[in-house]
């Protein structure tokens, strides 16, 4: 993570992780999520769901950090994020 | 990680047998919904005894969505048939999510009246400048000069003031957001559902297809320009506030007030339990 002046607990400081799921079949690839992602986690696809529509897809799996924005933004209901199994290695 | 391990957190009140839903790709409606729904799971309120009531129009399929008591009524009228379901049934928590043309245009009267009366609704509007259903025809929304199907030279005509119509009809609770502002407009209706009393809250969604189409307005590009020309300002008085894709949008909460509602007042009035309320 980027600061501008480094806190002094930042290594104290658990930052959570999240994994995106995507619902391809019912995405119609607005691009909203790619767009709004604060963290660019994630880019438009190449390949087609069942409707013709690019869904998303993960590019920077490790930098999500479970903010639900693309959950909240999506019109379709049709990507959300998981909180990220405790064992996984610290970001 | 494209395989989904369990279902979408709003799957549980969502009918999933009907999504895709039918708004177009780019809507801001299903944001709009979205936020209505993540809302209404968060705040708590009792699920079974909360009843969704739309109108005619895209943002009039949303009834259709919700897996609770739902209710998708005729034209203009989702606020007369909410009003008589909290008046049968006062214990019911009835949100109206309907939009602009539904509301404010064939359903302007009922919209002014039940906030007159003060009743216990919370009323969503989504407002996306046009009538997107029918073909993005000039609706009581649209922005001056804007094209539409029916104004292909622009709009002559003036738009109405969401905010300060419900303001100056008595409505107790006024918020105005874009679909863009997901979280201030969650907790704004989470607010408003758990508040008494006549409560509004405009959403402000671009239309892609009727609207965005004929003003060179790209969804993405719809929503940078609520991103950039929006400011927040809460308790603004209604009567300033602007709503132009070139000076600016004001968003914030508006209003917040207290007054006896319908069912207090006509409890009190015409149903004294003592002789003290009769006096």
């Amino acid at each position: 993570m980027k600061f501008w002046r480094v806190p002094l607990d930042s290594e104290e400081i658990l930052v959570s992780k999240g994994i995106v799921y995507i619902i391809d079949d019912r995405c119609k690839g607005c691009g909203y999520c790619i767009e709004y992602c604060p963290r660019d986690v994630l880019e438009m696809s190449s390949r087609f769901n069942s409707k013709g529509y690019h869904p998303p897809s993960v590019k920077q799996p490790d930098l999500c950090v479970n903010c639900h924005y693309c959950e909240a933004i999506c019109p379709d209901f049709a990507i959300y994020s998981l909180e990220a199994p405790a064992n996984a290695p610290a970001a | 990680m494209t395989i989904s391990p369990s279902k979408h957190p709003l799957d549980p009140i969502l009918r999933t047998e009907r999504i895709p839903h039918i708004w177009c790709p780019g809507c801001g409606i299903g944001t709009a919904f979205s936020s209505c729904l993540i809302a209404l799971q968060s705040s708590g309120i009792d699920l079974d005894k909360t009843a969704v009531v739309s109108g005619i129009g895209c943002s009039g399929r949303g009834a259709g969505y919700v897996k609770l008591d739902s209710y998708h009524t005729t034209h203009g009228r989702a606020i007369p048939f909410a009003t008589g379901m909290k008046l049968a049934n006062p214990d019911l928590n009835v949100i109206v999510f309907s939009g602009d043309g539904d509301l404010f245009a064939i359903g302007g009267n009922h919209f002014l009246h039940a906030a007159r009366r003060n009743m216990d609704l919370t009323v969503i509007c989504v407002n996306n400048f046009n009538y997107g259903m029918t073909g993005g025809q000039a609706a009581a929304t649209t922005p001056n000069l804007a094209k539409t199907t029916t104004t292909t030279r622009g709009n002559p005509e003036s738009p109405f003031n969401l905010p300060l119509l419900a303001y100056a009809s008595g409505a107790t609770y006024i918020a105005r957001w874009t679909m863009l502002h997901t979280r201030d407009l969650t907790q704004s209706i989470s607010e408003a559902i758990q508040r008494r009393g006549f409560s509004f809250i405009e959403v402000l969604a671009p239309c892609p297809t009727g609207y965005g189409r004929r003003n060179k307005q790209k969804p993405i590009e719809a929503l940078k320009i609520f991103q950039e020309r929006s400011v927040v300002k809460n308790g603004a008085n209604p009567g300033e506030v602007l709503l132009d894709f070139k000076l600016g949008i004001t968003l914030g909460k508006f209003i917040d007030s207290e007054r006896p509602t319908f069912t207090e007042s006509y409890d009190k009035i015409c149903r004294p339990q003592t002789a003290a309320d009769s006096a």
